[in-house]
This record gives C-alpha cells, sequence and structure tokens, in this order.
C-alpha cells in the first residue's frame, strides 16, 4: 500500500477546488492530486501513491545517488584484478 | 523510464552487492521497515545475494495485515447493511474476518467498490445521493494524507452521505515497541521512504540514539534497497547508530509539510491495536472532533462483534519479525493465497504472501539440522 511510483507531470489544472493534474507513467496516463505539492510545474517528476503526488523528485539528488554508484563502479574496475573476489557473491 | 530503470539497472545492482560483501566481516540482523520493501527484496532475492550470516527481517509495515479483527468485523457488517457503499483498496477484499470477508459480502449482493484514490468515494457519494458511501481507510502515514483530503473535501463540498471507518497507524511508536521487546533481535533498520516523503525522518532520530541502531530512509527498487543495505552494515561496521537518508531524491528531513498541516487539521493522535502486537500508545490517528460527522464507526452503530482469529494463524509472530513466514506450520498447507487464515497471505504487502508468491516455500535449514 506504501508504494508509490515516479511519474512526469504532463498538466495541471483545478477542480472542485483542488489542485489536479495528469502524470506520465511510461504511457499510462493518471490523474492525482497535486494539493501537497504546491511547488509543482509541468515537465517536474513526482512519486504518486493512491492517487496523490507525495512530493517532486529532487533532480540534483538523483543525479548524485547515480553518480555515487557510477564511483563504486569505478573503483572496482581500478582495482580490478588486484583486489580481493568476495566470498559467496553469487552463491 | 526516468526515476525507474536506472534503479533496476542489475549492473550496479551488483557492483553495490560486491561494496557490501568487501565490507561486512560478520553477522548482521537488518530489519526492512515496509512490506513493499519485503516484496521487492523477495522479488528480486536481494537476501539470497547478502554475505552469509547477513540476514533480512520482515517488518509490520503492511497496513492490511495489522489492522485488528474488530475493525473487519466492524466493516463486513457495514457493508452488510442496505443502502450502503463500501469502498475499499483492493488488498483488503479478500482479509478473513470473524465470518466471512468483504468478497463474500459482494457475492451476496452486497455493494462493495475497489478504488484507487480516495476521492473517488466523493464522485460515488455525489452519484448515489440516496446511498450511504462508506471508505474504509486503513494505512500507514503514506496513505493518510489522501484520506484526510477525502474528508477535508467532503466538508468543503458539503457531501453528507460520505463517511470513513479509519484507523491509521503510525511507524515511529510500533519501533519503540519493537525495539524494546525482549524478542526482537534487530540491529539496523531500513526505514520506509514513502512513510519518510510525508512525514520526513526527524522522528526517527531519538530511537537510533537511544536504541544505538542505524537506520536508513531506503527506497523500494533493487538498487535503491542494496543501497540502504550498504548504509546500514557501513554504520555497523564502524559502530555507528545514525539516521542516513539513502533516498535523497525523495526525502527530506522535514518530509511534506502541506500533507502534515492537512493531517493536523483532519486527525488527532490515538492509541491503537496493532493485530499481533497489541495496544501501542500514540500510535494511531482517529478524526478530530470537528470530523466526526465524518466518522462511519459512529454514523453506523454497529453492534458489538464476538472477533474470531484462526488459532493456527502466527501472524503475530510474522509482523514482529520472529517468525520466517515458511517456518509457520499452516504456511502453504492449511494456509495460502487462495485459502488465507490470516492477512499477512493475501495482502499485497504481506509477508507471507510474498513468500508464496515468490517460491520460497522451503523453510531455510536450521545450523545443525
Amino acid at each position: 500500500m506504501c508504494l508509490g511510483i515516479p511519474g512526469k507531470i504532463i498538466d495541471i489544472y483545478e477542480q472542485a477546488g483542488l489542485r489536479m493534474g495528469r502524470v506520465d507513467f511510461g504511457g499510462v496516463i493518471k490523474e492525482a492530486c497535486l494539493a501537497y505539492v504546491p511547488e509543482a510545474q509541468v515537465g517536474d517528476y513526482t512519486i504518486v501513491h493512491v492517487g496523490f503526488a507525495l512530493n517532486i523528485i529532487d533532480e540534483a539528488e538523483a543525479h548524485r545517488t547515480l553518480e555515487l554508484f557510477n564511483q563504486i563502479g569505478l573503483l572496482d574496475e581500478e582495482l580490478g584484478d588486484g583486489a580481493l573476489e568476495p566470498d559467496g557473491t553469487n552463491k | 523510464m526516468k526515476h525507474l530503470t536506472e534503479y533496476r539497472d542489475a549492473a550496479r545492482v551488483r557492483e553495490v552487492l560486491d561494496e557490501i560483501h568487501r565490507l561486512t566481516t560478520r553477522p548482521w540482523r537488518l530489519m526492512e521497515v515496509c512490506g513493499g520493501q519485503t516484496h521487492s527484496i523477495i522479488r528480486h532475492g536481494i537476501d539470497q545475494l547478502l554475505p552469509d550470516g547477513v540476514e533480512m527481517i520482515h517488518g509490520p509495515g503492511c497496513p492490511v495485515c495489522v489492522t485488528p479483527q474488530e475493525l473487519i468485523d466492524q466493516a463486513i457488517a457495514i457493508a452488510s447493511l442496505p443502502d450502503t457503499i463500501l469502498v475499499s483498496f483492493g488488498d483488503m477484499l479478500r482479509v478473513p474476518g470473524s465470518r466471512g470477508d468483504l468478497f463474500q459480502v459482494k457475492a451476496g449482493g452486497g455493494d462493495v467498490r475497489v478504488v484507487y484514490s480516495p476521492l473517488e468515494c466523493l464522485k460515488i457519494a455525489q452519484e448515489n445521493p440516496d446511498k450511504e458511501v462508506v471508505f474504509f481507510g486503513v494505512g500507514f502515514e503514506t496513505t493518510a494524507p489522501a484520506n484526510a483530503m477525502a474528508v477535508f473535501q467532503a466538508r468543503q463540498l458539503g457531501i453528507p452521505n460520505f463517511s470513513i471507518l479509519v484507523s491509521h497507524v503510525r511507524v515511529p511508536p510500533a519501533l519503540n515497541v519493537l525495539l524494546s521487546a525482549p524478542e526482537v533481535y534487530v540491529q539496523g533498520f531500513l526505514l520506509a521512504g514513502h512513510v519518510c516523503a510525508v512525514m520526513g525522518y526527524w522522528e526517527y532520530e531519538p530511537l537510533a540514539a537511544r536504541y544505538r541502531v542505524p537506520m536508513v530512509v531506503t527506497g523500494f527498487e533493487p538498487l535503491d534497497l542494496v543501497h540502504g543495505i550498504r548504509m546500514a552494515i557501513r554504520q555497523l561496521e564502524e559502530g555507528r547508530a545514525e539516521v542516513e537518508n539513502a533516498y535523497a531524491r525523495a526525502v527530506t528531513r522535514e518530509g511534506n509539510r502541506p500533507a502534515q498541516q492537512l493531517l493536523a487539521t483532519v486527525f488527532e493522535e490515538c492509541d491503537r491495536n496493532w493485530r499481533g502486537i497489541g495496544l501501542i500508545p500514540s500510535s494511531g490517528w482517529r478524526l478530530r472532533p470537528e470530523f466526526a460527522a465524518y466518522d462511519a464507526a459512529q454514523r453506523f452503530a454497529v453492534e458489538h462483534i464476538n472477533t474470531q482469529e484462526s488459532p493456527l494463524c502466527r501472524a503475530g509472530d510474522v509482523l514482529k519479525g520472529v517468525l520466517r513466514p515458511n517456518e509457520c506450520p499452516a504456511f502453504g498447507t492449511l494456509c495460502t493465497p487462495r485459502k488465507p487464515l490470516g492477512a499477512p497471505m493475501v495482502s499485497s504487502e504481506g509477508a507471507c504472501a510474498a513468500y508464496y508468491n515468490f517460491g520460497r516455500v522451503e523453510a531455510p535449514k536450521q545450523p545443525g539440522s
């Protein structure tokens, strides 16, 4: 129930006094309530749970996290042959 | 798909797993709090790729599972009333009550409907002015803002035939109880990412300090999960016990302020009974007196129901992480998703359902056996 998936806000409008929008989840478009993300703009990515946008995905943080993983990968490459094999990686 | 594909990249997941193997020097027991994380871990077999001795314990974060039997029986009783439409999220329908479930009410002619968003209930209420529309609103902090908004909007729009049977629960008081229970042995926690997206993670800082356990805010994709596990193990190996954020693209320390404001407008804290765990002080939310007109428990004076739970179901031990689903004697034989004894076997976040659906039928061999 606490799952939520990221989608891209494609438009924003008002309905019954609530800020609503349509969100594109990789081709599947659903309506979501945007009342809790007043800063949201068209083009932003948001995580939607039971029809409500919970947040706006922080692109800079997303980039930083992925960079971190890239660094882990780089380290792997650099240490390459010299590094000890971890035990039981793919048991 | 952006913000999804890159967190399912097998090569990156393998690199982080390699890093976990490099930094782990001894056994550790970690609990993932959220049932959605349990399903992701079991589905992708992440627990089986960890170093020997690093164990993932499954937490109580399945709202349907911790909802007490009385409330399920109450929903079934309301759904059986004439001129009433009971609306719910899908996985509540097959949770066994003392006598039958909501599906059986529907099969018997009751009007039981499933929605994606609680706001849809308001539309159903407006389209059926001669019926009572009751939303069965359970959930953790993630779902509460949606349910709060449905109630708030019902008042704003003056919809008299809508009410909510509400039972919200909050994670921090439950973790406090688990951490002080002698039978629960967990050394680090992966905190539920979307609960924290709403509430932030400042509430966990006193818990991490008091019990000396690392807590890491964690997302749901494979890469998010291994990243959270890596940060928790690194803290343990370094002897630290802090709250860290492995899901920074979605979660801030303060959480979602507008959502918290509406929660405070509509709900107030209350004690809640958790199935399998018992009464936890201040662990839930109920409607504030100003919104009592929308409280289904008050609108429908359902007679006292004698609740009965299966004596064979050990949901409580599973929810506390004391028993693995496939160690339960009823698992996969007397209890299956088609014929469940308890909620963890039917909920999309239940640990028993995860083990059954992803083929973890055999209990692990005990050392020496």
